[in-house]
């Protein structure tokens, strides 16, 4: 059973969402995410300073099984990114919610966090796909 | 429902993830794919491949027949134990299947063959040894484990008793011997040294446990792929099929173009081929970021191609793959990668043996 962190909200797409205050965000992939795609080689991140709106695709994870776009959970500007990832992707399948973090967010409309999954809607999400 | 092997239960253990693989419930990976790929590289691994299938020619006149089906020619094997690849084609010189042939005895031969093919396989066997009054046996009741890496041999030796390492003693590649209960074949499908070994379904999984307590790790059907395409070997049904020619496919060296008046099925058409020019199977390679992946277009100066086969080296740490261009190839080619022209090196299909660099 993949691991959900409660503290955490959730977009379908297997994104998830942590609230660093003061309007920024920041965003991973979920254990059950990682547990699909295996083994990560390449991880393409967005640069800071780019503007991202809910659902665009803005980065790209490419496992040893297939390159998978990562879609942008909420609207904003990207402040960091988790430059770490460019030497050790497998972070991503380690620590999905800690040290394989891919970027933060500072939002532009945190109306948008309704429309993002708990764990619980995030668990049913997968229980059923 | 999936077919199970009999070592089902051992990969369960093991923690693998398993798969649908052509209605078998195989393991894909015990955890990590990277991982388990560095330890058939660096020391040893073992792969669960008792879904392939054995079959057993037994008969006077095997060898006629086998010289008839095969587009390699069986007259090679001249010891006994002596192992051969090749491929079986069709009248259009497309590959039906990739197999080893074992010669055993003068009137004893055995294949191992795909199991994705096992049926057309067994059916076109069947059909074409009728005329040489061969009896065609499947042998499901062998399990079969592949250990590999450049401890494997010195692995499996502590395992065997004093009279099966003398048996194996000295096998050269692509060779194998009934040692006991077990068949034990210097083959692979990794481009390390090691052995396949068929054995009694019953003593399969207690082989297994053994192998475990003796270091060799488990891997899966992930870590498979990616050792097999760095060795720069083919997997049936992506870098070749019924529609593509062996001259296509970096298959060529496995045709016994002599004697010229041994007839086999597809000779014509691949004379016809030969003569006329044919497509050729190069191997990329990428040295930036990103993973060349099965599918995505190639353009070379001669055309455009496709790559049959890609992926992340984890021996070479980027990516390489294998493709089917027009034969003008150049030094470099274009690879449409989600949509960008990426530039890739263009060299022979083989990447890594015996844990070395080869490109």
């Amino acid at each position: 059973m993949s691991l959900i962190p409660t503290e955490l909200k959730y977009a379908s797409s297997h994104e998830w969402v942590r609230n660093d205050g003061d309007g920024v965000y920041t965003v991973g992939i979920t254990e059950h995410a990682q547990e699909l795609l295996g083994d990560m080689v390449f991880v393409e991140l967005p640069e800071v300073g780019d503007t991202v709106t809910q659902g665009d695709d803005c980065a790209v994870a490419e496992s040893v099984k297939a390159a998978s776009d990562i879609y942008a959970p909420l609207s904003g500007e990207v402040v960091a990114i988790n430059d770490a990832l460019a030497d050790a992707p497998e972070q991503v399948n380690a620590s999905p919610y800690t040290d394989g973090w891919m970027f933060k967010i500072k939002v532009s409309d945190e109306a948008e966090l309704a429309t993002l999954l708990d764990a619980a809607g995030y668990k049913s999400s997968i229980d059923e796909a | 429902m999936a077919q199970k092997t009999v070592l089902h239960a051992s990969h369960l253990a093991a923690g693998a993830k398993m798969v649908d693989f052509f209605g078998w419930e195989m393991p894909i990976n015990y955890g990590s794919q990277i991982e388990e790929h560095h330890a058939v590289r660096r020391d040893a691994g073992m792969f669960d491949v008792s879904h392939m299938t054995i079959v057993d020619l037994t008969g006077a006149k095997t060898r006629e027949f086998l010289r008839f089906l095969l587009a390699n020619d069986v007259v090679k094997l001249n010891v006994a134990g002596k192992a051969l690849y090749t491929g079986m084609l069709n009248e259009q010189g497309g590959v039906i299947d990739d197999l080893i042939v074992y010669f055993l005895q003068e009137d004893f031969f055995r294949l191992v063959v795909n199991s994705a093919t096992r049926e057309k396989d067994l059916a076109h066997i069947a059909a074409q040894a009728k005329a040489f009054d061969v009896t065609v046996t499947e042998r499901p009741e062998f399990a079969m484990i592949a250990v590999q890496g450049p401890n494997a041999k010195a692995k499996v030796a502590t395992l065997l008793t004093a009279e099966q390492n003398a048996t194996i003693a000295g096998m050269k590649p692509f060779f194998g011997k009934q040692a006991g209960d077990l068949f034990i074949a210097t083959t692979g499908y990794t481009g390390e040294d090691g052995y396949e070994i068929a054995l009694p379904e019953q003593q399969a999984a207690a082989f297994w446990q053994k192998l475990l307590a003796a270091g060799v790790a488990p891997a899966g059907l992930g870590a498979r792929d990616t050792l097999r395409l760095e060795a720069g070997l083919n997997l049936y049904g992506q870098d070749m099929d019924e529609t593509v020619s062996p001259l296509a496919a970096n298959m060529g060296w496995t045709i016994a173009w002599q004697p010229v008046e041994r007839n086999f099925i597809g000779r014509k058409t691949l004379e016809q081929q030969k003569a006329a020019g044919t497509e050729q199977l190069v191997g990329l390679v990428m040295e930036q970021k990103g993973v060349l992946r099965h599918g995505q277009r190639v353009l070379v100066a001669g055309g455009e191609g496709v790559i049959t086969s890609g992926t992340f080296s984890p021996t070479l740490g980027y990516s390489i793959a294998m493709a089917r261009v027009p034969t003008n190839t150049g030094d470099t080619a274009e690879v449409d990668i989600r949509g960008k022209l990426i530039s890739v090196k263009v060299v022979k299909p083989a990447f890594v043996r015996m844990g070395k660099k080869v490109i």
